[in-house]
């Protein structure tokens, strides 16, 4: 099952200096509704980098389409400079890269640890199912319990965590805060923080940009399927107006 | 007494091909969301490649068992990498309808080639034979049959409910492409999948050779039946088709005792009932 990696680990990457993940031109399409219309950024190693814009402006597309998961996408997709747009999800994951869906796709019929532990090691250096339950303890009090039987927050970090196990080093997240409480928003910043610091790269789907403000190093902004602006985290605060504009809010 | 317990045996050995076909078709149906009508012509092939080999290749009975569930299951994989995995995207009555198709093909060129009555098929010479047990004569090879059907069934969902391997197939049922995004390669998991239940078909095709005889329609006989079963137990459910497989075996088998009349229309009667009262099955969840 597994295959090999053939790159290097993005802690140590430095190939040519280029990005971790390139996208170019990525056009997708759901049936005949035309989606994405030439998005193009770039991710570096050890980054956290957000997607902001609003509804349907094409923001858990573009992450679904680096998954290959979308029905039809065209364009170049680079992880480590290997060109991915062409292959079956299953082969993207196994270069490592995972996603964690907004909808968090926790699956009724296993537990706790049987999610946790479903996802397969593709690569070294993922993090112990004891380091996971160290940053969640919730999750290790109820392993034994349905996977859907946990809170909305709980699930949201069952999500997460189970993807630190497998040793991906770039991870997916659409809109890991969404409709949590303000307290369990901290702790998913929190954790998010420490990850970078361990060397994970992030790319993250985000409607609250306050909160995106709090972990990512550079934001970009999605406009009906095409990338519109990229805001550097420190330069947030001058492109508020600007930003508002974007966001409609 | 020995009547009664007699028909308890017939019960539980007919519970016991009822459980192997509807676990093979309940876990077809949880991972591909096929009805596989095929079934019953699989467990025919499966019982005719027991045949094949005895009386062409002098293959003996117990090698049968391990043969013809990797022949007919091989058979089967071809046809889902072939036709069944181009329906997968459509309403499962169209994956319906080809595997019922094909069952009367199959059928069909069976028949033509071997008529309609059936062919004799040797209980191995370990199995024949039986024990006095006092109240009754119990025929060693049928003892034979639910014990190893009884292994087979419980063996399955051991696999499927307590280990990792079963883990990825339940997930796969839920969520199949977030299943493959984590990198689990699902399509050839599918065809396996359907190998395995096609391949529990074949098994209990052999086991059934030397009591059934061996006959074209023998797979047409049984899937009526076993289709009650699974609409009673729950499609999907990979417990509840094994127990409701030996329940009606039994429940059946009682009947013929105490109402023989009714023994051929019990089943379905009973469908009827938990239709109207449970419409999802007795161990099945409502979707």
């Amino acid at each position: 099952m597994l295959e090999s990696p053939g790159a290097l680990d993005p802690r140590t990457y430095t190939g040519t200096g280029g990005p971790l993940l390139g996208v170019s031109a990525l056009n997708a399409w759901y049936g005949e509704s035309h989606v994405l219309h030439g998005v193009a950024f770039e991710v570096l190693p050890g980054e956290v980098v957000t997607l902001l814009g609003r509804n349907g402006a094409g923001k858990t597309t573009t992450l679904k389409s680096i998954m290959g998961i979308v029905p039809r996408r065209e364009g170049s997709i680079a992880f480590e400079g290997r060109e991915t747009s062409t292959l079956p999800s299953n082969r993207i994951a196994r270069l490592g890269i995972a996603y964690c869906p907004e909808e968090r796709g926790i699956f009724a019929s296993l537990n706790v640890e049987e999610n946790l532990l479903l996802p397969p090691l593709v690569r070294e250096g993922g993090l112990s199912e004891a380091q996971i339950y160290e940053l969640f303890p919730n999750l290790k009090e109820r392993r034994k319990s349905q996977g859907t039987k946990l809170s909305g927050g709980e699930q949201q970090m069952l999500a997460i965590g189970r993807i630190l196990r497998t040793g991906a080093r770039l991870l997916l997240l659409d809109e890991p805060t969404e409709g949590l409480a303000p307290v369990i928003v901290q702790q998913i910043g929190r954790t998010i923080g420490r990850l970078k610091s361990q060397g994970f790269t992030i790319l993250l789907v985000e409607q609250n940009f306050r909160f995106a403000s709090t972990v990512a190093d550079r934001h970009y902004v999605l406009e009906n399927g095409r990338v519109v602006d990229m805001i550097p985290n420190p330069e947030l605060e001058a492109n508020m107006k600007k930003l508002h504009e974007y966001l409609g809010v | 007494m020995q009547a009664l317990f007699g028909q308890l045996l017939v019960g539980l050995i007919n519970g016991a091909f009822y459980a192997m076909l509807s676990l093979g078709l309940a876990v077809i149906f949880g991972l591909l969301n096929i009805i596989n009508f095929t079934h019953g012509a699989q467990y025919m092939m499966g019982a005719f490649c027991a045949w094949f080999l005895l009386n062409k290749a002098g293959v003996g009975y117990w090698w049968s068992l391990l043969i013809a569930p990797v022949v007919v299951g091989a058979f089967g994989m071809l046809i889902e990498r072939t036709m069944l995995a181009r329906l997968y995207k459509l309403d499962h009555l169209y994956g319906l309808l080809l595997t019922f198709g094909l069952a009367l093909i199959i059928q069909g060129l069976f028949r033509n080639e071997f008529g309609s009555s059936g062919m004799p098929y040797q209980i191995p010479t370990e199995l024949a034979g039986g024990l006095n047990l006092g109240f009754m004569f119990l025929p060693k090879y049928r003892a034979w049959v639910i014990i190893a059907s009884l292994a087979v069934c419980f063996s399955t969902w051991y696999v499927i409910e307590r280990t990792k391997l079963g883990s990825y197939l339940r997930a796969a049922t839920e969520n199949p492409a977030l299943v493959q995004a984590f990198g689990i390669n699902v399509p050839r998991m599918i065809t396996l999948t359907f190998g395995f239940g096609v391949g529990l078909a074949a098994l209990a095709g052999v086991m059934a050779a030397p009591i059934y005889q061996v006959n074209p329609l023998m797979g047409a006989d049984m899937i009526i039946v076993v289709f009650a079963v699974v609409v009673i137990g729950g499609m999907g459910s990979i417990m509840g088709a094994i127990l409701t497989g030996f329940g009606l075996g039994v429940v059946e088998g009682l009947t013929k005792y105490f109402y023989a009349e009714a023994s051929n229309t019990v089943i379905f009667v009973i469908m009827v009932i938990v239709l109207l009262i449970k419409p999802a099955g007795l161990f099945g969840r409502e979707r």
